[in-house]
């Protein structure tokens, strides 16, 4: 079994639901606090979602996109070969990537390890801590099934992201990652991350040219 | 909670016997406007988790960033935690204000409102600004007795509004909405991440599994307009001009709904062509007021006779005097209106303009999708299924906020008319208990002796003019001090709050002894020409009195209004009250049927904190207005039961919620008051829904089965059939009284006459926003605009401390080509120059804007230590508050002060201002106002927050 989480990148307006979300769950959660330095002036705080914004081509060519960036769950997490106490460490019965903070001890290795940069050290505790998965939510028997799933899943206003298991065929993530052309980000670096995305789909118009023109031609 | 240096807090952390308990409490968020249902989940009595309800037909489970950090706008340190009185020797504006118990507090402002009410009670203004009880606070200043009352409309989103009730007796967001469940193709104007929250997300959501087309109309690409399939972008305030030629197209090729428009329009309806003349441009009507439409060359028929058989083109002749059918007279301007003329002014190619055009005809008339669902319209005709037009549309403020809003909004619904998607399958969909007539027939009492001392109003305050006869004016002189419903704002739906601090400053038409604020910055981003403002609130007469005596503000939060206020009353936070989304307001109904909500406290309020309302009803109590006190009983001691036992008239049955009426709860819309029906939302999960079968579901304005149960369950007066406005001869009845051709009201001063004679066409054009009128205009070539982001609009919040660090900056958005051209650099300081005054911002390229057009973020900028911030905050140091420069009057020419509103609503055109850009000396944001000492000192220096509502904090 390998937990996953899919975001439709044709769906995402950025709206930040799931970078809340997550920190609103969490911070509360058994992997919590979450925490916020200088939270009423400088404000500066750990989130373990984030959600990058780009803007790409000339005008008027030009393109924006949204996309929510946390921890990977990579099959080769680069992170848990490199920690020296065995803290981080990849789940073998669902394939989720953990931070054991009674074991960690802080060097913060594996934040140089992780090539998508979504790990982060809580000063206070002396930890590094990222996303779970909402291990805390899914493996929650006295939530309601519908309800154990990461609280990034639940929130997102569109629908964008699905979780499930990967390697389960029949799963609805596996069939979404065959069927629209799912991708990891950074395949080259090895990783491979269980983390994958739906690229844009475009809805194009029909109206040919001749038509447009004929109606130009015709006075306009 | 869990806070290093140990720095506690005053809110009630634990309480003995709820410890160790968690519980979980539905109710409606209030983080933004859009009443979401949200179930609160509490753990040792502080807040754990936000999360979407399942079954709430807002948002259907799903919750957006606002929605998830409403916990720390709950534990915000800019909390006001007891009434508080501007301290004696300081001056207003200071923010030095000290706190008071409420009996004080209560008295003194108690004791002046009785003197305004014993005297004159249009010397109280009372506004407010994104409240949810408007039902509430319209009654409350209506029996209080004054005109001066009015929520944030004018300054919002009114033409909006009112653009649609004048034509289809309903419009976007509350009033209707785009079925992007059946839609093929999908226009979006004007909305960038805004209007409403998570309902249009899902809907996009939706539309894009289908693989519907999206197209986004914005000067802007973000946010929804990320997803679009093309972007289409536009100069501000051209919208109107892009609606025109895509109609001349339209019109030109036959790809229109004849027979919706001659079936459920008037655009059949016969207009009298006789200029000069007092019927001139009125409709040809019969005895019985019914409107005629010709259905042979000498045959003219009542309306609902015709069966529509009403001809749409034509000229006609009777006894002497011409007739043409509305869309002959429409038909005849859009010949003028092409693509070409159009690309010369919203920068929009010709042929894109032409592409649209045709996608969205030939879907409307090509493509049709079909319900399997017979229905009955009022001609008595049965349809053996209903027939969608699956093109969508969905607006706000890119169309609203200019002075040619109304017209553009005005323009959009006839569009949508012509291609016949009003209340069908994958169109425009109405949501109860919309429609109405267009527009309503309620109009506010409109006469100087309707506010008498000791009275209260004999009607609600705000409504619809029909004709000139329904405007507040005593000749040219206006009744209210906001002049809404006056002749340079006729049909002011909303109010106009912009309007109302200058004219209590400049006495015109009169001065006002107490302004009252709820929930609306006006001293800050809730205005514009904002230092002016400011000094304004701040001004003494010869005699060192304030030209506005007193200033009363209810609000939760320390915001820079506060500051400014002589009395303030803390407001509970929306976790911590009793509240509506009511029918009788704004609700939360969907197209398929209404519904309403309600708040509950899911915590308890800090000991010195009440809800505004309770303290409303508190006041109006010592007062003893009526309605509220009866034979000297008090009706209402808190909001709560008012919310349960107010009804709209004593026995009417209908209060300000439709569901678990009557005494055992049973009853929906219609029944007694049932002193159990909070309890029994709250057993609902907060709201209430009922689904329209699916017989009444569409046509809801001809559907005559839907407009039997509607006049039953009393949204509608009468079963009468909501003919759609595609001509709005009110707007004609305007226009007559400015060309001195009415019979009754009439303005006298030639600058009335000829913005009425001008604007009130009744039917839409575009013409240029007035600002293009300024003589300067060609010296500030730019326009600026802002865009609202996702995780801050319409937030009372967005100094929370996760809220804030998504977005604490903005610069200035500006094309790099533009930029070229001007010299200007990425990342440089610069100064923003409008004819109002200029300001710094620090540019930022991006070529998701289109040339003409430089923008920032709305919301983000805050005064020095307003909201519990630190003073160096980035909100006061980094970020901008264009309001600044834009202007909030027109360039006087005519000894009139006008307001840059459009001048048939008043809503201001915080859209139009233009500006230069050029490289400023300053790197730093200027103007600067000075600093507003924090409230909680303590808390500003936090240097870390660490929240968990697990026992003992953390691990």
């Amino acid at each position: 079994m390998q937990l996953t989480i899919i975001t439709d990148l044709n769906k995402c307006v950025g709206c930040k639901s799931c970078q809340v979300s997550c920190k609103e769950h969490n911070t509360s959660g058994d992997f919590g606090p979450v925490p916020d330095h200088d939270p009423y002036r400088e404000a500066e705080g750990m989130w373990w979602n984030r959600v990058i914004g780009m803007e790409a081509g000339e005008y008027p060519h030009v393109g924006v996109m949204y996309l929510p960036k946390a921890c990977m769950h990579c099959y080769d997490a680069p992170c848990v070969p490199v920690c020296p106490t065995g803290a981080s460490y990849k789940r073998d019965d669902n394939g989720v990537v953990l931070v054991d903070y009674e074991a960690c001890i802080g060097c913060q290795l594996c934040m140089w390890a992780c090539p998508y940069g979504v790990r982060e050290f809580d000063e206070h505790e002396g930890v590094v801590k990222k996303c779970t998965l909402c291990i805390d939510r899914i493996e929650d028997e006295s939530l309601p099934p519908e309800d154990r799933q990461p609280a990034c899943v639940q929130s997102c206003p569109t629908h964008a992201r699905t979780f499930g298991d990967l390697e389960d065929p029949d799963s609805a993530v596996a069939h979404l990652v065959a069927e629209r052309q799912g991708f990891v980000l950074l395949p080259e670096l090895g990783a491979r991350p269980a983390i994958h995305y739906l690229p844009r789909r475009h809805a194009p118009g029909w109206v040919d040219a001749e038509t447009i023109e004929r109606v130009l031609g015709e006075g306009s | 909670m869990a806070l290093t240096k140990g720095t506690a807090m005053h809110f009630p952390l634990e309480n003995g016997s709820d410890l160790g308990r968690t519980r979980k409490v539905h109710t409606t968020c209030f983080m933004c406007a859009c009443r979401c249902g949200i179930e609160v989940t509490v753990e040792h009595e502080q807040i754990r988790f936000i999360a979407g309800i399942k079954d709430s037909p807002v948002n259907k489970g799903v919750w957006c960033a606002k929605g998830g950090a409403g916990i720390m706008t709950q534990y915000s340190p800019a909390r006001l935690m007891t009434p508080l009185m501007r301290a004696p020797g300081s001056e207003r504006g200071q923010g030095e204000l000290v706190p008071v118990d409420w009996e004080t507090a209560l008295r003194t402002v108690a004791g002046w409102l009785q003197q305004i009410r014993d005297t004159d009670p249009a010397q109280l203004a009372y506004f407010t600004g994104r409240d949810q009880m408007q039902a509430f606070n319209g009654y409350w200043a209506r029996q209080f007795g004054t005109p001066n009352w009015a929520a944030h409309g004018g300054f919002c989103s009114v033409n909006m509004a009112a653009g649609g009730m004048y034509s289809v007796g309903g419009s976007f967001w509350e009033f209707g909405w785009p079925d992007l469940d059946a839609a093929r193709w999908f226009m979006l104007l004007g909305v960038a991440e805004d209007h409403p929250s998570n309902p249009l997300k899902l809907a996009i959501g939706r539309l894009k599994d289908r693989g519907g087309r999206f197209v986004v109309v914005n000067p802007v690409r973000s946010g929804y307009g990320a997803l679009a399939d093309e972007w289409v972008p536009i100069r501000p305030g051209t919208d109107g001009a892009l609606l025109m030629a895509m109609m001349h197209v339209l019109e030109r090729e036959g790809l229109y709904d004849r027979e919706f428009l001659a079936r459920y329009t008037n655009a059949a309806g016969l207009v009298t062509v006789a200029p000069g003349q007092p019927e001139d441009g009125l409709l040809w009507k019969d005895a019985n007021g019914e409107v005629l439409v010709a259905t042979g060359a000498q045959t003219f028929t009542p309306f609902r006779q015709a069966g529509g058989h009403g001809r749409l083109e034509g000229v006609y002749t009777h006894a002497g005097r011409t007739y043409r059918p509305a869309f002959a007279v429409f038909q005849e301007r859009l010949t003028t209106c092409t693509p070409a003329w159009a690309e010369a002014i919203t920068g929009i190619p010709r042929r894109t303009i032409v592409r649209l055009a045709l996608e969205m005809g030939t879907t409307a008339l090509q493509h049709p999708v079909v319900v399997p669902q017979p229905w009955t319209d009022f001609y008595g005709v049965t349809h053996p299924q209903t027939v969608g037009r699956p093109v969508a549309f969905h607006a706000m403020r890119g169309l609203a906020a200019h002075t040619n809003g109304f017209q553009t909004v005005r323009a959009l619904f006839d569009l949508m008319m012509m291609l016949g998607t009003i209340d069908r399958p994958g169109g425009f969909r109405y949501k109860s208990p919309y429609p109405k007539a267009a527009p309503p027939p309620w109009t506010p009492p409109s006469h100087r002796r309707d506010y008498q001392p000791g009275q209260p109003a004999p009607g609600p305050l705000l409504g619809y003019p029909q004709t000139p006869d329904d405007l507040l004016v005593d000749g040219d002189t206006p009744l209210r001090i906001d002049e809404a419903y006056s002749w340079k704002y006729p049909l002011a739906a909303h109010g106009v709050i912009q309007n109302v601090i200058r004219n209590a400053y400049d006495r015109r038409p009169y001065g006002i002894d107490t302004l009252m604020i709820y929930m609306s910055n006006l001293a800050w981003n809730s205005s514009w020409n904002t230092l002016e403002t400011r000094a304004m609130l701040q001004a003494k007469d010869d005699d060192g009195n304030y030209v506005i005596p007193h200033v009363v503000v209810f609000d939760a939060y320390d915001s820079e209004t506060v500051a400014f206020a002589d009395i303030v009353f803390p407001d509970t936070t929306y976790l911590e009250r009793w509240d509506a989304a009511s029918l009788q307001d704004r609700p939360i109904s969907e197209p398929d049927g209404p519904a309403d909500s309600i708040r509950q406290p899911v915590v308890a309020p800090p000991p010195g904190v009440r809800p505004a309302a309770d303290t409303l009803i508190e006041l109006a109590n010592r007062l003893q207005l009526p309605g509220f006190v009866e034979n000297g009983q008090r009706r209402y001691q808190t909001y709560a039961d008012f919310l349960q036992g107010w009804e709209t008239s004593p026995g009417s049955g209908v209060g300000l919620l439709a569901g678990f009426r009557g005494p055992q709860g049973t009853d929906q819309y219609v029944g007694a008051p049932n002193p159990q029906q909070l309890q029994a939302y709250a057993n609902n999960q907060a709201f209430w829904y009922d689904e329209i079968p699916s017989e009444r579901k569409y046509y809801r304005m001809a559907n005559q089965a839907y407009l039997d149960w509607a006049q039953s369950v009393r949204f509608v007066p009468t079963a009468d059939p909501i003919v759609l406005q595609f001509y709005s001869e009110p707007l004609q009845t305007f226009r007559l009284a400015g060309q001195g051709l009415w019979p009754g009201k009439q303005p006298t001063h030639p600058a009335l006459r000829a913005r009425l004679a001008t604007y009130f066409d009744p039917l839409p054009f575009w013409y240029p926003p007035l600002e293009e009128q300024e003589a300067t205009a060609a010296e500030y070539p730019l326009l600026l605009i802002t865009q609202r982001p996702m995780t801050h609009y319409h937030s009372w919040g967005s100094q929370n401390a996760w809220l804030r660090q998504l977005l604490m900056e903005n610069p200035l958005f500006i094309n790099p080509q533009a930029a070229h051209a001007l010299g200007l650099t990425d990342g440089q300081w610069v100064w923003i120059e409008s004819r109002q005054g200029r300001m710094t911002a620090k540019l930022r390229f991006s070529d998701a804007v289109e040339p003409g057009t430089v923008w920032t973020w709305n919301a983000i900028a805050k005064a020095p230590g307003a909201w519990g911030l630190h003073p160096d905050a980035p909100e006061s140091q980094q970020a901008i508050l264009v309001n600044h420069i834009v202007p909030d009057t027109l360039t006087s020419r005519d000894g009139q002060v006008t307001f840059n509103n459009d001048p048939i609503t008043g809503q201001a055109g915080w859209y139009d201002t233009k500006v230069r850009v050029y490289p400023s000396e300053l790197h730093e944001v200027w103007p600067k106002v000075a600093p507003q000492k924090p409230r909680r000192a303590d808390m500003v220096n936090l240097p870390h927050l660490r929240y968990t509502t697990r026992k003992g904090g953390g691990r």
